[in-house]
């Protein structure tokens, strides 16, 4: 009722008082460790510095030697190929298993809380276990090669050239899928059954259903979960970091672990921010194009509409 | 007309159970892998219990400082979560009252850091950390987490709070209740299980960041478990049934609590990705 004007003076410094408890010791936090970061990592990726003594203007020499480094050039190469490839084997099985376990059936609960277990354990957990497991000399997969006799099983898997990125990519996969299951799950599980009820009184067939009704309901989870999937990915570092550290040779060395290297091993932080930069710029970029070209914008606000 | 759903059900049921046992047998084979020793662990098949279980390696992780790193993780978890989920929240309530424009410019600059990965910022974060000589420290931990976290966080919140009738803030306020007395006696009460909710989830992110720890820790006395897991790696590379020992340790606090409130992780998982 009242309007901001009209509030006594005291009530009006109260309120203020209460603004500045509120938001600002998020705030306080928020730019100090955010906010201020962020602007450094552009300034220092016009100077050079090693950590240690004064830093040195730089002007553009740092952006010059990115576009000459070809280790640079592989690790977006090898960023790109995860991305992709993440994206495309997460998306399929997740809506599958999401839809799946959406289900009314008992059991199907039953599935969905052992899907979430992966989530729990830490990347480090996960790299470790894999590692072990894919041991070509003692690892579980060398032995059941040898028990079943399927010899493709017994691979160098964390040594192959040839083999190793698309070993990361599938472990990558066994740790996200669940969380992109419970994704999908919960989306499904917010389309009214009035829809499904009014399809199969049209004589509409299963497949019908999941192309006319399921899939366009879920457009808001297939953008959430896209852009959480694509970004994750891109700056995905701690399992490459502990299971291959980028290689063999270059092939698994992503962006996030170049960055990494020439920042902390290679102390060329304005070079290393260089890298910084265009891994959030990307970012961005990936996020803001997913949302314009999927009409997520649009959408949203259907959605408040309607609430 | 009734075959076909049928058959489509049995395939689902006979795909869906491939991808549970791709999610079990390297739990499993983890499991039996800790219970080894580094004799047995060469010579038996790593997916059959034969040739005698031990305990040992559980041990040898702790006799190699597993407690410390256990402790220090459930510290800085605990500190994150209480402190992120209070600030959010207060942040929140003035938010959603919406009661200046500096709130609001605050509100939209926390939503901008939700684009920023913490791998961009990670050189100026150590930069930052190392001048404010906290480096190797838990707080350099808590800190950084915790900002980390603050931009979903909030988001999770307004969107809660948003939700509380203005009604029922204007009845406080007539009463003669201030600003504070409408936190405490409608905000907070009202807004404990999206609380709960968020520690969840935060917890969970807390918990296995490896890449803060990594870069702002070095000392053994305040590694936290993710890395803590890698230095045993560093220890005991021979010996996979301590690391893995480690692993299935550093698992354990979650996967009780998992079992414990199973549907409230569930909803609330669930809950967080439906916004």
């Amino acid at each position: 009722m009242t309007r901001r004007g009209a509030r006594p003076l005291a009530a009006r410094r109260g309120t203020r008082l209460a603004d500045l408890a509120g938001v600002g010791p998020p705030m306080v936090l928020f730019c100090l460790f955010i906010i201020v970061p962020m602007i450094a990592a552009v300034v220092l990726s016009f100077v050079t510095w090693n950590g240690l003594g004064t830093p040195r203007w730089a002007g553009g020499a740092n952006w010059a030697q990115f576009f000459r480094d070809p280790v640079a050039r592989t690790s977006v190469l090898v960023t790109a190929k995860v991305v992709l490839l993440s994206y495309l084997v997460q998306t399929p099985v997740s809506m599958a298993l999401g839809l799946f376990t959406a289900g009314r059936q008992r059991y199907r609960s039953v599935y969905a809380a052992i899907y979430v277990l992966p989530l729990l354990l830490s990347t480090a957990g996960i790299a470790l276990m894999w590692e072990s497991l894919l041991d070509p000399n003692f690892g579980a997969l060398t032995a059941l090669s040898k028990s079943w006799h399927l010899g493709f099983l017994q691979q160098n898997w964390l040594g192959n050239p040839d083999l190793t990125l698309y070993v990361i990519v599938a472990i990558i996969a066994w740790q996200f899928i669940p969380f992109h299951t419970l994704l999908y799950a919960v989306g499904r599980r917010q389309i009214p059954d009035v829809l499904y009820e009014a399809a199969r009184l049209d004589g509409a067939s299963p497949a019908q259903m999941f192309w006319r009704v399921t899939l366009p309901q879920l457009r808001y989870t297939i953008v959430t979960s896209g852009i959480l999937m694509t970004v994750g990915a891109l700056t995905y570092f701690d399992i490459i970091y502990i299971m291959t550290d980028g290689g063999p040779g270059y092939t698994t060395r992503v962006l996030s672990l170049d960055m990494y290297n020439v920042a902390f091993v290679q102390d060329q932080y304005g070079y290393a921010s260089v890298l910084a930069v265009i891994l959030s710029a990307i970012g961005i970029a990936v996020a803001v194009g997913l949302v314009r070209f999927t009409g997520f914008g649009a959408m949203a606000s259907q959605q408040e509409g309607a609430v | 007309m009734t075959r076909r759903p049928r058959a489509g059900r049995t395939i689902a049921f006979l795909l869906a159970t491939v991808w549970l046992l791709v999610v079990i047998a390297p739990l499993y084979y983890m499991v039996l892998a800790s219970f080894r020793t580094q004799g047995t662990y060469l010579t038996e098949n790593p997916w059959v219990p034969s040739g005698g279980l031990s305990v040992s390696s559980y041990g040898t992780v702790f006799a190699a400082g597993l407690g410390r790193y256990l402790l220090n993780s459930v510290i800085l978890t605990a500190v994150c979560i209480v402190l992120t989920v209070t600030i959010s929240l207060a942040a929140a309530f003035r938010i959603v009252r919406r009661a200046s424009r500096a709130v609001s410019v605050s509100f939209a600059v926390m939503l901008f850091g939700l684009a920023i990965p913490v791998q961009a910022i990670i050189v100026p974060i150590y930069v930052l950390i190392y001048k404010m000589h906290l480096y190797d420290t838990l707080f350099a931990l808590i800190l950084t987490l915790s900002a980390a976290a603050i931009p979903v966080s909030v988001l999770i919140m307004v969107s809660f709070v948003r939700d509380i009738p203005r009604e029922m803030i204007g009845a406080v306020l007539v009463d003669g209740g201030s600003e504070w007395t409408v936190f405490r006696r409608l905000i907070w009460p009202l807004s404990k299980p999206v609380l709960a909710t968020l520690s969840i989830y935060n917890g969970l992110n807390v918990w296995n960041n490896f890449l803060l720890p990594l870069v702002l820790t070095q000392s053994t006395g305040v590694a936290v478990l993710p890395l803590g897991l890698t230095k045993l790696e560093g220890l005991y590379s021979v010996n996979v049934p301590a690391v893995m020992a480690g692993v299935l340790l550093s698992v354990l606090p979650l996967l009780i609590l998992f079992i414990a409130m199973r549907r409230q992780v569930m909803k609330s998982l669930g809950g967080i990705l439906a916004r």
